[in-house]
């Protein structure tokens, strides 16, 4: 996994997520979750491409329930664009790059 | 202008276009593959394949998917995370339009596959909220709840037995009065005791404030309904074939599905279909795999007989 894209928890969600001056992409994700592991591959080319611009953290939802729970996850891989400490746009599934790409480029 | 000038284009990293890969990449052929999300295809969502010969103890369908991928790029192959947008034919080229730039190919394998059928009857504003299509990715949020399946084929039962190490009772509410499972999956499913059989029925409606909290059953025979408390509704009623970036310019099936003969060649010369996309008898991972190496012999000799 790439170091660039920050494993966070729980704990640190707030100071991560809600309190960043950079926009944020939360990939809330788990081990067996087939489709979250073969999606990391692409979360790692947005990365390298918006880097510089947007955040990237992942929250493994097994080892931290409080998060998913508080934004009303019930299915992954979900991911959570935030700016501003809002949560402003989420995508759920195994959706086409394009996709993402194209709620990172309208965060900047 | 100068394009990128494949041999070979293959749309789609299911196990029909990486097999196709590894046998054009084998066969010296200049092939990309283009992919609009991960590669692997549908078995990356299910928990386990047992019919794919090669594993006496089966195997994930993520684990599957993942050494096919590292077989095509052990052996070179190009994989570019792109969609096509369309595409245009030419006497002498296939032209593929991706976000910002063409690709240029002498011949083009759609292998884009398939994606579930919906029920139609309003359940997208629950997906995400309860409403899935995929067991192995949601049923640890159902765990000691109630849920429905809607289904009745191998991925319904198959995936409705994954349900149950998780959800406290799962509903198979299916539209006739027996399964068209492989007998070997109805049996182990009669077995299980959390598995309760709605024969004879689909849903017809699901209510909930922010997630699913109920879902409507309909008896297609008596036209009765009644309500369920389910907390999920998971939905395996057929797959839909990926060609609708395509335009009308190949021949398809009432279905969809792109028509090809045995040689797995469309209506359009250069232009081939393999798994689950093309119109088939069978929608299975080894038929895929045996289709995407039929497509890249049919396309090299297409080659030959062009470039003269």
């Amino acid at each position: 996994m790439s170091e660039a894209i920050i494993e966070i928890n729980d704990d640190s969600f707030e100071m991560e997520v809600l309190n960043s001056e950079k926009p944020v992409m939360v990939d809330f994700w788990a081990p067996w979750c087939g489709p979250c592991r073969a999606i990391g591959p692409i979360v790692e080319e947005l990365e390298k491409a918006y880097g510089d611009k947007v955040k990237f953290v992942k929250v493994n939802v097994d080892d931290n329930p409080v998060t998913p729970s508080k934004y009303g996850i019930r299915a992954i891989p979900t991911m959570i664009f935030f700016k501003n400490g809002e949560s402003v746009k989420d995508i759920t599934g195994m959706v086409a790059k394009t996709k993402l790409e194209d709620t990172i480029k309208s965060l900047l | 202008m100068s394009l990128t000038d494949y041999d070979l284009v293959i749309v789609g990293a299911g196990p029909a276009g990486l097999c196709a890969g590894i046998y054009a990449a084998r066969a010296k052929m200049n092939v990309l593959i283009l992919e609009k999300t991960a590669p692997g295809g549908q078995i990356i969502i299910t928990d386990w394949i047992e019919n794919y010969p090669g594993f006496p103890d089966g195997i994930s369908g993520f684990d599957l998917g993942a050494k096919m991928l590292h077989q095509a790029k052990n052996l070179g192959v190009e994989i570019d995370t792109s969609e096509v947008l369309s595409m245009e034919i030419s006497e002498e080229r296939k032209l593929l339009h991706l976000k910002g730039r063409i690709i240029s190919s002498k011949t083009v394998l759609i292998a884009t596959g398939a994606y579930p059928r919906r029920l139609n009857i309003g359940e997208d504003k629950f997906i995400g909220k309860g409403v899935s299509f995929c067991a192995t990715c949601d049923a640890p949020f159902f765990k000691g709840k109630k849920v429905v399946a809607v289904g009745g084929g191998d991925t319904a039962v198959q995936e409705a037995m994954y349900l149950t190490k998780f959800a406290e009772k799962v509903y198979l509410v299916h539209r006739r009065d027996e399964l068209r499972a492989a007998k070997i999956l109805r049996e182990r499913a009669f077995k299980n005791d959390k598995i309760e059989f709605v024969w004879d029925s689909v849903v017809s409606g699901m209510s909930g404030f922010f997630n699913v909290e109920n879902v409507r059953i309909k008896n297609v025979k008596t036209g009765k309904e009644k309500t369920i408390q389910a907390d999920g509704c998971f939905i395996w009623i057929g797959i839909i074939p990926n060609t609708s970036f395509l335009g009308d310019f190949l021949e398809l099936d009432k279905s969809g599905a792109i028509v090809t003969d045995s040689n797995m060649a469309t209506s359009v010369p250069g232009i081939f279909a393999a798994g689950d996309v093309r119109a088939t008898p069978l929608r299975q991972v080894a038929t895929a795999v045996s289709d995407g190496a039929i497509a890249v012999m049919s396309a090299e000799h297409f080659i030959e007989n062009t470039s003269a």
